[in-house]
């Protein structure tokens, strides 16, 4: 075991090295690039056989790996906000083509105004495309989920894009010690790449990404909901299998002392680590709180959602904002079961969530004085 | 069933679909006047005129380019 | 006929309109490449007539994702098929005027600057054709379209059309060249050099549309000729940096281009003596008159 004290940036690189992508397509953004400066460095060094594409923005970076995942090799891009954003095109194809490209997403604010710092607004706003998109609390998950994310994504059943999200800065910017697997140990989870679905061969001739109108296009997108939805069960295997191997186990959420718990948090990524700390503290002091950590957003995991939460009181906290209508993993819960439930939204743009806000957020889901609550706003 | 991803996979699957019916006007062939120049093979936009010269009315659309460019007026209009 | 491939690698059954040039363009383009060819297109009339799912007209591996990003898609295209050892297989992109000179420029431009070993074709009817005539950078000096409209205060178009070619022979790269589907030997001579040159290759293919331009759609290979011999399309090859011109036809007047199509029909006098002007500025630069 190799035990080395990096940043989930790194972490990140250091696992797509050892799932061996034939192609990188990838674009600099802040707080991405340590990314996709590791990779080069790998490339640079022979460290990692890949051809890697200097491309001239975000857009083409999804479309150079769509048309890398259309040919039938394996591919990795990384990006972030702005970044995300202009992809968002080509995003949306890459589902419905079905092409299984892994990328990681290192989450930043959306302008206006432009903010460089973490919350997960970037990624929650692709939650539609129709990609699998799983959000890692800790530098070892994101290891351990890209390689997962690789074989949940070439499983023939799914054959779906998959997002591994990270909160910038706080993940990708600060060193944790992260367990590398080897090159050995890797190679017995994931296997070589082997062409999923569809790939363009001249010996063999396929048309992708042909214009399919209304006698077709409502079962192509059928096919992508029963794909995502099918996906669930993947990404437990998957989780289960990596953990028989390698003693860390992953699922489509962590439940965290919430089996007997009055009051339940919902939460996703590096803020669970806060999280936890504050529920030791009140678990302490007597309060029956417990903490549900959404790994897997997108298939949203209604069914295990509802398994876990029994009739708590539930407060839901976004990094994120749909105007007028709340966080969306907020609304997502809401449509999910039917526990009191209140939504608060955290940490927009970089914002410090201290211990002291979560007390708050578990104070105000017991006795709720509104639906949704900003926690943290300064006083006018 | 649609495909995975809506791909296709059978190339070249729009001879299914006979153009023909498009046509109003049809271009006849003589070959007495032909020369062989092979400009209207390569001038046709549905590639159906073949090698010796004749149109495949399944897909013909009765452009009428064929006709237009023939060098020696081999090719006419036809109703 | 000796020498030409008799293979099809487009298949009729397509759904482009009576007399399209943007699938003689495609045709002739193939047939040059052979079958170890992929093809990457644009959205576009030639995307929508080719690909109505579950049909394809494509005979060789084809894809298609947006309209802005061809160039990029044929760059993993391109850099996939190297990692599966396949370097002899050629990968071409079709982009109409709008997805090429337009919004597909930045990633055209990307690609050919990072020198993909790519062919670039755009087939140029010189404006959105597939959304209903609307006007591109492409559109030449004069012409109506349905965003540039001639009426009682204009003339329609009122900008030169972008010189495309010329932007992507900037780029330094190997070898560019102006086409037109009305000389099918010229055109194919030159899809077949880009086939051979290492590095990338841009062909700016000129194809009437009788749609578009308002003429009989059995006129679409005259009109290109007409396009030729008033020198309102130069037909050159830039290889290596050498500039070639590969045909020097007798010169004709604009006039008998422009008066035969239906976007040009309500230019005056003045309006057709200043594009006679921009045509022999053209040809002066490319040393085709001599300079008066």
């Amino acid at each position: 075991m190799v035990v080395k004290v990096i940043s989930s940036a790194e972490a990140i690189s250091e696992a797509v090295k050892r799932a061996r992508p034939s192609v990188i397509p990838v674009y600099p953004i802040t707080p991405q690039t340590k990314i996709s400066e590791k990779l080069a460095d790998y490339v640079a060094d022979g460290d990692l056989d890949a051809h890697y594409i200097r491309v001239e923005s975000e857009h083409s970076a999804m479309s150079a790996a769509m048309g890398a995942a259309g040919t039938g090799v394996r591919v990795f891009t990384a990006t972030s906000s702005q970044g995300l954003a202009y992809m968002h095109e080509p995003v949306f194809a890459a589902a419905g083509m079905r092409l299984p490209i892994v990328m990681a997403d290192a989450n930043r604010a959306l302008s206006s105004p432009i903010n460089i710092w973490n919350d997960q607004q970037d990624s929650i706003t692709e939650r539609d495309a129709g990609w699998i998109q799983l959000y890692a609390e800790t530098g070892q998950e994101a290891f351990d989920t890209v390689l997962q994310a690789y074989k949940i994504a070439e499983n023939p059943e799914i054959s779906l894009p998959t997002m591994v999200c990270v909160d910038g800065f706080i993940l990708t910017h600060t060193v944790d010690p992260v367990d590398l697997l080897s090159q050995e140990e890797v190679d017995t989870f994931l296997p070589k790449f082997e062409i999923v679905n569809a790939c363009l061969d001249p010996e063999k001739p396929m048309s992708l990404g042909a214009l399919a109108d209304e006698n077709y296009y409502f079962e192509a997108r059928y096919a992508v909901e029963e794909a995502l939805e099918k996906s669930k069960a993947v990404i437990e295997e998957v989780g289960k299998e990596f953990g028989d191997k390698f003693g860390r186990y992953y699922g489509l959420l962590e439940e965290y002392k919430s089996e007997d718990a009055d009051i339940i948090l919902i939460a996703m990524g590096s803020i669970c680590g806060t999280i936890k700390d504050v529920i030791d503290e009140q678990r302490d002091m007597g309060k029956k709180i417990g903490l549900v950590r959404i790994r897997a957003y997108r298939p949203f995991p209604k069914e295990a959602l509802r398994e876990a939460v029994g009739d708590a009181k539930l407060g839901v906290i976004d990094k994120d904002i749909s105007f007028s209508a709340g966080g969306a993993v907020y609304l997502d819960t809401k449509a999910s079961v039917d526990n009191q439930t209140t939504g608060f939204i955290i940490g927009l743009g970089g914002r410090d969530v201290t211990p002291k806000d979560i007390v708050e957020i578990i104070e105000k889901t017991e006795n709720p004085e509104k639906e949704i609550e900003w926690i943290g706003l300064k006083e006018e | 069933m649609v495909s995975v991803g809506a791909a296709v996979s059978e190339p070249g699957s729009t001879r299914k679909n006979k153009t023909g019916s498009w046509r109003t006007f049809k271009p006849i062939q003589d070959s007495e006047k032909c020369i062989e120049c092979g400009l209207c093979y390569l001038y046709c936009p549905e590639g159906c005129i073949s090698t010796d010269y004749q149109p495949d009315y399944d897909y013909c659309k009765g452009c009428g380019i064929c006709a237009n460019e023939c060098p020696v007026k081999a090719i006419t209009m036809e109703r | 006929m000796q020498d030409i491939n008799t293979n099809e690698y487009l298949a009729p059954g397509h759904r482009a309109c009576s007399g399209c040039g943007a699938t003689i363009a495609v045709r002739l383009a193939l047939k040059a490449l052979g079958k170890n060819t992929v093809a990457v297109s644009a959205t576009g009339c030639l995307e929508v007539v080719t690909s109505p799912y579950p049909e394809s007209a494509w005979e060789i591996p084809w894809m298609h994702v947006a309209f802005e990003n061809a160039s990029a898609v044929a760059s993993g295209v391109e850099e996939a098929l190297k990692a599966q050892g396949k370097e002899d297989t050629n990968v071409v992109v079709f982009g109409g005027d709008g997805g090429t000179t337009d919004i597909g420029l930045q990633s055209l431009s990307g690609a050919m600057e990072r020198q993909q070993n790519i062919i670039y074709i755009c087939y140029d009817n010189e404006a959105y054709m597939n959304t209903g005539i609307q006007r591109s950078s492409s559109t030449p000096f004069g012409a109506s379209t349905t965003t540039s409209p001639a009426g009682k205060k204009s003339f329609g178009e009122d900008k030169p059309k972008k010189n495309m070619a010329m932007i992507m022979a900037a780029h330094g790269i190997p070898y560019v060249a102006t086409a037109c589907v009305a000389y099918p030997q010229d055109l194919m001579m030159k899809v077949e050099k880009a086939s051979k040159i290492k590095g990338p290759a841009y062909i700016h293919v000129l194809q009437p549309c009788a749609t578009g331009w308002g003429y009989d759609p059995s006129k679409t290979i005259e009109l290109g000729k007409l396009a030729v011999k008033s020198y309102s399309w130069i037909l050159y090859e830039i290889d290596h940096g050498n500039l070639n011109i590969t045909e020097k036809p007798t010169k004709i007047p604009v006039e008998d281009y422009l008066k035969v199509q239906k976007r040009f029909r309500h230019l005056d006098d003045t309006h057709i003596e200043m594009i006679q002007e921009f045509v022999d500025q053209q040809s002066r630069e490319l040393g085709l008159i001599e300079d008066e």
